[in-house]
This record gives structure tokens, sequence and C-alpha cells, in this order.
């Protein structure tokens, strides 16, 4: 079953999220992350950073708890099983800290299939702005059907 | 300022310090799960798992691509890093660990600034492969 190509182009509304130190403590605890500047406020400043920096994959994180649905690939008719997280790419153009609000916008810029239809990929990317209108980290996914 | 020196001074071929990981226990599976905001029970509900046809649980891709950012972080100060991207090659099964390697693949200026490429990847216990990646980094 080939996903139907009128999605491409298809982008979310604007969803915003806060960064929280919480959630970024209980991510640090479960990546094993030692260095304290990703879990603690003052070892943070203490390296002179203005807050506990986002790690570096997080923002795929902000986009599953951002507020409002991610466009989703259940609406295409694809069932979870079926999907793999065939690549992901994040282009870096500012930090993030935690406190700052962010901004997530991602859209469908392709989809195409191989192996005779037996996988289907879809590419989709996602800017994140700060509070400031700061673009601040781009990123790409690709997920992989199989069919 | 020693930082840049060093960081200057890599050459094409030159590897940076391996990072392991893990074991990725059915603990590590749940803390993930909550932690990164990924409700998909494949990776944390046995039972899930089998009633799809799966052996098991196995592991999010994006904890292994955790794994190769702190391989980065550990080296160089996150602030340093341009760009990150990883393919994810084959599924790292639960109860396994995670060994993450790097190596400066070119050395180029962009933007103004020095920059290194990184050919990054993970294997798994039996070495298998389970992320390939590609980082760039300012020197500077």
């Amino acid at each position: 079953m080939a996903i139907d190509k009128k999605y491409i182009g298809v982008e979310t509304e604007d969803r915003y999220i806060d960064v929280e130190a919480g959630q970024l403590k209980l991510f640090a605890m479960a990546t094993g992350q030692t260095d304290p500047i990703y879990c603690d406020n003052d070892a943070a400043k203490a390296a002179g950073l203005p807050g506990i920096p986002l790690p570096p994959t997080f923002v795929f994180s902000l986009g599953n708890l951002a507020e409002s649905k991610e466009f989703s690939i259940a609406e295409m008719g694809i069932n979870l099983p079926a999907v793999l997280h065939g690549e992901q790419t994040f282009t870096y153009h500012k930090p993030i800290y935690a406190g700052d609000r962010v901004r997530l916008k991602s859209k469908v810029v392709d989809i195409y299939d191989k192996k005779g239809g037996a996988l289907d990929f879809i590419v989709q990317d996602t800017t994140a702005h700060n509070q400031n209108d700061e673009l601040c980290v781009t990123a790409r996914t690709v997920i992989v059907v199989r069919n | 300022m020693s930082q840049v020196a060093e960081l200057n001074t890599l050459a094409v071929g030159d590897e940076i310090p391996e990072h392991d990981a893990g074991p990725i226990t059915r603990w590590v599976l749940a803390m993930f799960a909550g932690g990164s905001g990924d409700p998909n029970p494949m990776h944390i509900d046995s039972d899930f798992a089998r009633m799809v046809g799966r052996e098991d649980v196995f592991a999010h891709g994006m904890l292994s691509m955790a794994y190769l950012a702190q391989l980065l972080t550990n080296w160089v100060p996150q602030d340093r890093i341009r760009s990150f991207s990883v393919r994810f090659a084959s599924i790292t099964p639960v109860n396994t660990s995670v060994r993450c390697k790097g190596k400066i693949i070119e050395k180029f200026e962009e933007d103004g600034e020095q920059r290194l490429r990184l050919e990054l990847v993970a294997t798994v216990d039996d070495g298998a492969v389970t992320l390939t990646g590609e980082a760039v980094v300012a020197c500077a």
C-alpha cells in the first residue's frame, strides 16, 4: 500500500513547548548522563552557561511533548508496528536552555517508495524557534514504513 | 583556548575517545520512554511486542542517538556541534550495551570557521552496527 503523495507539503500548526528542567533531569537519568550541567542549574551556571542546555537530540523529544498534535502518521492510514525510524538529522543554529519557550513547526517534505513499494519513506522537516523568534534548530526525520 | 589548539591539530583518520553506554535494561527503556516523551509500547511492553510478532521489546533508536551525542559532548562543549545526523541501521535489543566511536574524516572551512567532519558508529555487544552517522564540529 503506497502512501498517498497528497500528504507532501502538509504542515503542522505552530506548536509550543516550555523547556522544563525537571524533564531534562529525567532525560539525563534515562540516558546515563553523568555531566551535571545537563541536570543541575548551578553546575550549568558554574560552567558559564545561562541554564541547563537542551541536549543535542532533545528537540525530537520536544516534538513528542509539545502541545497539540503533530501531523500523525495514523492519519495516513499507517499502522504503528510497521513504522521504523530511518534517519534523523539536526542542524544547530542557537542553543536552547531550560526555561525557554520553543515554537515547533513541521512539514512533510517528501514521500517516496523503494523495493517496488515494499518500503515507503516519509521525510519530515521541523524548525524550532525560541521565545525571541530566533531559529535554534532544524531537524529532519525519515520514517520508514514496511508494507 | 588549549582545547582550540587541540582540535586544530587533529588530522583526518584520528579517532576521538570512545563512549560506552548501557546495558539497556527494561528500567532504562521505561525511563527513556518517559524522559524522551515517547509513548510507543514497542519499547516498554513485551506483551505488546509479542502480539505484533516481535520476540521482545527493543530500544528506542533515539536512545542510541543520545549515546552518540554523549560521545560528542564528552569530547567538546555542545555549542561546537554544528550538525549531527544518523541512519538507524538495525534494531538494538533489550539488555545490550552500546559502544560509540567517532573518527575525523574531513577538515574544512565553512562560514568563516575551521570545522571537522566526523564519521560516527554505534555497535552492540555482538558487534552489529546499529547506527551510523556524521557530525560537524567547529574547531573554535
